[in-house]
């Protein structure tokens, strides 16, 4: 599906969790290549958005476009969308029974239907992207943090997605790990790739987004370039937050 | 989901199998609640003077419910004398509001134990008579639900300060103690309850002086605490490794010795963490007394039995097997809800 | 550096309670052997080698009542053996699919497993084995108008026939009406199959609780990570979460076992020859019951010991690596 409209559509979207109104009318397009880090305080409804692109979480109001494709409960929407888009999780989400070169064959091998020889092909060319190729046969509980958030990234992009979605990808890192993943974000960006990242990192968005979206209590509150964001917010509340964010 | 459409379509149609395994499920649950119905109210007897008059006036199709109206008193209460029965009837209803008194959590501390230690007195008192102007009533006439309450309620009673020592023990540093609890405890854990019951019931005798007897209901219920104290071991034990060594370390560095370490500090807690696992052996305690039926105690499943087996009421196993199937059913529901409703609490106080 | 005192308290406290036990052990065995002595019951286990002189109603070797007590016991084992063996197989087959019912997303799938695993739960185990077997024993029609629910399953009085396969030439002896009841297949006892169905069904239900507690285990990251790399309902389940939930599994289902091997004696109170009967027909017999509730309780223990060397061992084989 190659259209030539924008790569992710969000439209007026709404999303309750019972009483709450986690999501209030949210709306942001993301054209081909563009890199949008989303900030904001915790609770404000970020990782509930990128969640909703792929249908993790379901949003009761509004469109979601994906490349063309509008995510609906219909199944097959769904499944053409996930293939489309890679994930990767603040938790890493590795599975813990299987090797490292096992994680990134899994679904190339039984989404994509690729033979299992093609499939590891792939699978050590983008181990050797996040530069880990030597521990594929290890198992996850064998690496370290900042390891085994690459082979999250390098499962993700083996089933070549269009898009990236980062949800908070370092949160869970001790300090000295973060910046061997932020090199391998900062290359896949270089690169060309669409991404979304939600992230407290404030030197990687200045380095990488064309686009900072802030957002606070479920709705987006401003969007604006990266030098413009940080240079001179306009609402109060990005203000505020700035100021917590940079000051340590 | 926002509409109850969208809702049927996804949790009952959500898919071709789906789809089959709800219209098939929809069909099977009807035809056997409506033969149910059926069996149960429609074409059920209410009154009837005598067993074959009841088949025959159901045509053998519906439920003979005359027969609990005959048989339902006796199924609960056996043999005890028929104008003392106020005396057990008043042992249930006493039981039932301990045990609903024991879920309020304000209770729970210093009054639990001294009102539970009056009441059980107070109900074997009422069941054995003998004193203040009441029969005197042997427990070989004991039956039915209060002799199953009497059993699952004292067994665990007295398992209890027993399973405690045994829980420390196994955790005690003296190998020799160590040795002996451990050797305890699994050889009960390896062998059936039966096996337990019938050494008890059997053995016993053998074991004691000049042929001493000793009364049936004591016997099974020494099986059934040396039994259930292993169990609630376990439970104790899981209890007490769960709980940090921090506390263990405090109470030492404030110069507590052993036991009032024990009984101060950390067995509150450790009990506290294990209260819905021990509910759970509860449980299991309360259906395992049916099984004192087998060595000649006169429980609900006796009692039933018996009933069925009078020659003018002959045969009416499902209304006597479901009356007491509905009364375990109930007690163990509500008892396991209420664990479930404890641990879902204690998870949340955690977090 | 410690000093002396404590350990000597240690030490004595031992001493005093492996004196007590002991003592209580001598004074046990010293009655036991009196009483016995004077109502002139045997000591020993010499009984083995007596004829027993009763009839095994079902039996998967060959046995005649002039065959010995210690044979006797040998068919009870076996007979045990067979229904723990079955028994297990079936329930796990059944527990599973229940368990993962648990968890469907079909509402009324839910909710009927639901449903399945509370009824069975909250009832005693001895009540649901007395109703399947009254219902084969009185209500199960005679022979010539047995219940036919599948081809070559006969249903009636005098038990449940089954066709069973043959060797040579390989087919399947289908049983038929001849005569007064069902020849050719197998037939199994009333007692074998209420037994079988009773302890089959009630274990399920815990079974199912385990599978479904297995599966919630698994940290619902893994399910999510799973589905955003495009993994369908049933991939997930297969690949991903089901080896993760069977090491949660694993060990509550080897105790499941366990238990439903011990609930095998309760066989005694609806007739099935197993080895809890056949003791007690012996010790009836014979007035010996210390030696043959004892060596009653040394099998099941040597079998429950089996049990969990076998846990601990897969427990040790699939520890995650690094974990």
């Amino acid at each position: 599906m190659t259209d030539n409209g924008p790569m992710i559509e969000l439209r007026q979207v709404h999303k309750w969790y019972g009483d709450y109104h986690a999501l209030k009318g949210v709306s942001l397009t993301v054209n081909r290549g563009e890199r949008v880090v989303v900030c904001g305080p915790s609770g404000s409804g970020k990782s509930t958005m990128i969640r909703c692109i792929n249908r993790l979480e379901t949003h009761e109001e509004g469109q979601i476009v994906v490349d063309g494709i509008e995510v609906t409960d219909d199944a097959r929407h769904v499944a053409a969308i996930r293939r489309e888009v890679g994930m990767v999780f603040q938790q890493f989400n590795l599975f813990p029974h299987l090797t490292v070169l096992e994680n990134l064959v899994l679904a190339p091998i039984w989404v994509r239907r690729m033979a299992r020889a093609e499939a590891q092909d792939l699978a050590m060319h983008f181990l050797a992207r996040v530069r880990i190729p030597e521990q594929a046969q290890k198992y996850p509980g064998e690496l370290s943090g900042g390891q085994q958030q690459r082979v999250a990234i390098a499962r993700a992009l083996a089933m070549r997605p269009q898009v990236m979605l980062f949800d908070e990808p370092t949160s869970a890192l001790d300090p000295e790990m973060i910046k061997e993943v932020l090199d391998v974000m900062v290359e896949l960006a270089k690169d060309g790739m669409t991404m979304i990242c939600v992230t407290h990192e404030m030197g990687f968005a200045r380095t990488v987004a064309d686009a900072m979206v802030f957002m606070d209590a479920g709705e987006i509150v401003e969007t604006a370039p990266p030098e413009k964001f940080f240079a001179s917010p306009e609402s109060e509340r990005a203000q505020l937050f700035l100021s917590r964010v940079l000051s340590h | 989901m926002r509409t109850a459409v969208a809702w049927v379509r996804v949790n009952l149609f959500g898919g071709v199998f789906s789809s089959l395994v709800t219209l098939a499920a929809a069909y099977l649950i009807g035809r056997w609640l409506w033969a149910f119905l059926d069996w149960a109210l429609v074409h059920a007897v209410w009154r009837a003077p005598d067993g074959r008059a009841c088949t025959a006036a159901s045509e053998g199709a519906g439920a003979c419910w005359a027969f609990l109206g005959q048989w339902g008193r006796f199924i609960l209460f056996g043999r005890y004398p028929y104008d003392s029965q106020w005396r057990p009837l008043l042992v249930i209803v006493a039981f039932a509001a301990l045990l609903l008194l024991s879920c309020d959590r304000r209770l729970w501390g210093r009054w639990l134990s001294p009102i539970w230690i009056v009441g059980l007195v107070l109900n074997l008192v009422l069941m054995l008579g003998g004193v203040f102007g009441l029969d005197y009533v042997p427990t070989d006439l004991w039956s039915g639900l209060p002799l199953t309450l009497i059993l699952a309620i004292v067994g665990l009673a007295l398992a209890f300060p027993l399973a405690v020592l045994l829980a420390l023990g196994r955790r005690s540093e003296m190998p020799a103690i160590r040795a002996l609890s451990v050797a305890y405890i699994e050889l009960i854990r390896g062998v059936p309850l039966i096996t337990v019951l019938f050494m008890a019931s059997v053995m016993l005798p053998l074991f004691l002086p000049g042929g001493t007897s000793i009364d049936k209901l004591l016997r099974a219920q020494a099986g059934f605490v040396l039994f259930y104290a292993a169990y609630l071991a376990e439970v104790v034990r899981g209890g007490l490794q769960a709980m940090p060594k921090g506390q263990y370390e405090a109470a030492d560095a404030l110069g507590l010795g052993y036991w009032r370490k024990m009984r101060l500090i950390i067995l509150p807690q450790a009990l506290q963490i294990s209260i819905p696992a021990l509910v759970n052996i509860f449980i299991a305690g309360f259906k395992d007394t049916t099984l004192v039926t087998i060595i000649g105690l006169f429980d609900l499943i006796s009692t039933a039995s018996n009933a069925i087996t009078d020659p003018s009421w002959r045969g009416f196993y499902v209304e006597a097997y479901g009356f007491i199937g509905a009364i375990y059913f109930v007690f163990c529901f509500f008892m396991s809800r209420y664990s479930g409703s404890l641990e879902a609490n204690f998870r949340r106080g955690r977090r | 550096m410690r000093s002396l005192k404590p350990r000597l308290g240690a030490l004595l406290l031992q001493g005093l309670v492996i004196a007590a036990v002991v003592g209580l052990g001598v004074f046990l065995v010293r009655n036991a052997l009196d009483n016995m002595a004077r109502a002139g019951i045997a000591t020993g286990y010499s009984y083995l080698d007596r004829e027993a002189s009763f009839e095994i109603g079902q039996s998967l070797v060959p046995y005649e009542p002039s065959d010995s007590y210690g044979w006797a016991l040998v068919v009870g084992l076996l007979n045990t053996l067979l229904v723990a063996a079955l028994g297990i197989i079936l329930a796990t087959v059944l527990g599973t699919a229940i368990g993962i019912a648990r968890l469907a997303q079909n509402w009324l799938l839910k909710k009927l497993a639901l449903v399945y695993v509370e009824a069975l739960r909250n009832v005693p185990l001895l009540l649901q084995l007395i109703l399947w077997w009254d219902v084969l024993r009185v209500s199960a029609p005679p022979p010539r108008a047995a219940w036919h629910p599948l081809p070559g399953v006969f249903i009636s009085v005098r038990g449940i026939a089954l066709p069973w396969p043959v060797l040579s030439p390989p087919h399947f002896d289908v049983p038929h009406f001849a005569g007064f009841n069902f020849t050719g297949g197998i037939t199994l006892s009333s007692e074998f199959a209420a037994l079988l169905i009773g302890l089959t069904v009630y274990t399920a239900a815990f079974i199912a609780e385990i599978v479904r507690g297995g599966i919630e285990g698994v940290r619902h990251g893994q399910t999510e990570a799973a589905q955003a790399l495009g993994l369908t309902r049933a991939q997930t389940l297969r690949l991903v979460v089901m080896p993760q939930a069977l090491r949660i599994i694993v060990p509550p289902m080897l105790s499941e076992y366990l238990a439903l091997t011990k609930n095998t004696s309760l066989a005694v109170a609806i007739g099935y020859p197993e080895l809890m009967s056949i003791t007690n027909t012996t010790l009836n017999q014979t007035g010996q019951a210390i030696e043959a509730i004892a060596l009653m309780m040394a099998i099941y223990l040597a079998v429950s010991l089996a049990t969990s060397l076998a846990m601990n061992w897969y427990n040790r084989r699939i520890a995650l690596a690094g974990a």
